[in-house]
């Protein structure tokens, strides 16, 4: 894994594994927390939570429908449920019964997606989530997080279960590097600026960020220098942290393992549109499923590389 | 808590009609819905809300202990409605707010708008997964809450419901209920010429749980089934309601050529009749 190298980040654990670790840690402060899961616990890794605390576990099966629907109900009964399955079968298959079970009602279930985005390497685009932040933030009242590394996802957990109402959560499946530290702090809603600089603002989340940090040591070695935000959240989005960027460096890279459509830089551009109009470029995987491969594979095949956001950061520059 | 004195049989019956004018004024009055769907279940709903089986305040709508009735089924929420306002959750006179712009009484149910509807339903197939999550939480709690779940005949078609099945029998959930309102009609037609699904009991009964079938417009047929569905144990218990849609204003409704008439309401001139029929 090359990710984080040019900006002296070392590797770290995948956010999944600080999901499932930060979740157990925390299950005696949270006492009315549980897991439901559809079958794929050892992946999503709430087994770690489930084995610690067994009986408030509940594996219903290959059944992503149901398990939503179970969730709906717990937390109907005064529960927090953790929902968990591989995003793209979480957020697509039971999405009618996100809709209509936790959204609609607005119900406090926390539902996180692992194995989001093409990083997720050798299975292939059929377990690629890469339109569930679009699906997920269209929903009104469903805040939308996206943690980066280990350390943030530990408070975004946290953080998810203080928070009163939906959310959902997606989760890498590879370690990534480590960019924030163990006393970091990390609020819903609130965007993280890792990097000052004044030519422009590269905005990113997931996995992308610490592509964006590679980028701007490499900007810098161009004379370009580059702020860098971690938009963790996608919704509510945090406006402020958007329009100051704008207005403070003039110009935005939006990068995100995604979609083109519905995904962080249609959010963001839907700020700027109206509060903040700038010159925008947008790093995404592009309007296309992937395929198999190994992951940093996959990532430069599809443009998700510090390359692609230096080139898109010379374009948006030269605008 | 309030624990709902059980009515006499006497008082039950006299309640059927109460509900089923109830859903005649409220249907008409908003000029959609679905009063057909609603008058299949109304035996069921009044034993349950009137019979002594559901434990409930209205004055505490979210107690913990609680007895839940989901209505899967969500667009017969008119009988719910009527069942509720009965037992005074809201004025009776709100009945007739259904369906129009500011009401508390939508279309369908949705419990962000009052507290005692126990799930927001209308996309079918869902409420049974809810009602699992509502018995593993009391079950958890150690709470004595039992749940009830109505469900369609057409609604089994979807998948999700078998899926909801599978998962009440792995955690034994014997505090939870599903009724089948099998009224023979989904909205283009017969339910056995749609999906060959009808023979309920012996399906519901290979998923593990214990199954009755009934005549579901009998009232005392119903009492009798949910004294034994909560006697059991060991397992969740289902209760294949066999009903008639539009039991009750059948008369009214068979001149029309259209027993399933589905999703409409009466016009003024029907409703009356239905109406004079349903006279105390």
């Amino acid at each position: 894994m090359t990710i984080g190298q040019a900006a002296g980040l070392k590797l770290g654990k995948a956010v999944r594994d600080a999901f499932g670790t930060a979740l157990k840690e925390l299950g005696n402060e949270f006492p009315t927390v549980v897991t439901v899961d559809g079958d794929v616990g050892n992946s999503t890794r709430t087994e770690v939570f489930a084995k610690a605390f067994p009986e408030r576990g509940f594996n219903v099966g290959i059944a992503e429908s149901n398990m939503v629907g179970v969730a709906a109900g717990l937390a109907a009964a005064g529960k927090i449920p953790v929902v968990s399955s591989f995003a793209a079968f979480l957020t697509c298959n039971a999405y009618d019964q996100i809709r209509m079970c936790v959204a609609y009602p607005h119900l406090n279930v926390k539902m996180v997606g692992s194995h989001a985005g093409i990083s997720i390497g050798e299975d292939g685009a059929s377990q690629m989530a890469i339109e569930d932040i679009a699906l997920m933030s269209a929903l009104p009242g469903v805040a939308v997080v996206v943690p980066a590394d280990a350390p943030s996802t530990k408070h975004l957990v946290k953080g998810m279960l203080e928070h009163k109402g939906p959310v959902y959560m997606r989760c890498g499946r590879i370690d990534v590097p480590e960019i924030y530290g163990p006393d970091s702090v990390l609020t819903i809603g609130k965007a993280n600026q890792l990097r000052e600089g004044k030519n422009l603002t590269i905005i990113a989340n997931g996995l992308m960020v610490g592509i964006a940090l590679d980028a701007a040591v490499a900007l810098e070695a161009k004379g370009i220098t580059a702020r860098v935000l971690d938009l963790h959240t996608v919704s509510p989005i945090d406006e402020e942290a958007i329009v100051k960027a704008v207005k403070e460096t003039g110009r935005l890279v939006v990068a995100e393992e995604h979609l083109p459509h519905g995904g962080v830089g249609s959010a963001v551009a839907s700020v700027t549109a109206q509060l903040a109009p700038c010159p925008i470029e947008f790093v995404n995987i592009g309007n296309t499923y992937a395929e198999s491969g190994d992951p940093e594979g996959l990532l430069k095949k599809y443009g998700l590389t510090a390359e692609a956001i230096v080139a898109a950061a010379e374009k948006v520059c030269s605008r | 808590m309030a624990i709902f004195k059980p009515l006499s049989l006497d008082e039950m019956k006299a309640k059927t009609k109460v509900l089923r004018r109830h859903i005649v004024r409220m249907t008409t009055e908003a000029g959609s819905g679905h009063p057909s769907s609603s008058m299949s279940a109304v035996e069921m709903v009044t034993a349950l809300f009137f019979g002594g089986f559901m434990q409930h305040d209205p004055a505490q709508p979210r107690w913990n202990n609680r007895d839940r009735f989901i209505l899967s089924k969500g667009h017969a929420v008119p009988v719910l409605y009527a069942a509720l306002a009965e037992c005074g959750y809201f004025p009776v006179e709100e009945l007739i707010t259904l369906r129009k712009l500011g009401s508390r009484l939508e279309g369908h149910p949705n419990m962000k708008r009052l507290d005692c509807i126990e799930a927001s339903t209308g996309s079918l197939g869902q409420g049974l997964s809810v009602g699992v999550g509502h018995a593993l939480a009391c079950h958890m709690d150690g709470l004595s809450a039992h749940t009830y779940v109505m469900l369609g005949d057409g609604e089994m078609g979807e998948g999700q419901v078998w899926e909801a099945l599978a998962s009440a029998e792995k955690y034994k959930l014997a505090n939870l209920t599903a009724i089948v309102d099998q009224n023979g009609y989904q909205q283009t037609g017969a339910t056995k010429d749609v999906l060959k699904l009808t023979e309920f009991q012996p399906k519901i009964e290979a998923f593990g749980w214990h199954v009755q079938t009934i005549n579901g417009n009998d009232i005392e047929q119903v009492i009798a089934a949910l004294k034994i569905a909560r006697s059991v144990k060991d397992r969740p218990t289902a209760i294949v309601s066999q009903t008639q849609k539009g039991f009750g204003i059948l008369p009214v409704l068979a001149p029309t050529g259209d027993l399933n008439y589905h999703g409409k309401p009466l016009s003024k001139e029907l409703a009356e009749k239905a109406l004079a029929l349903l006279a105390d």
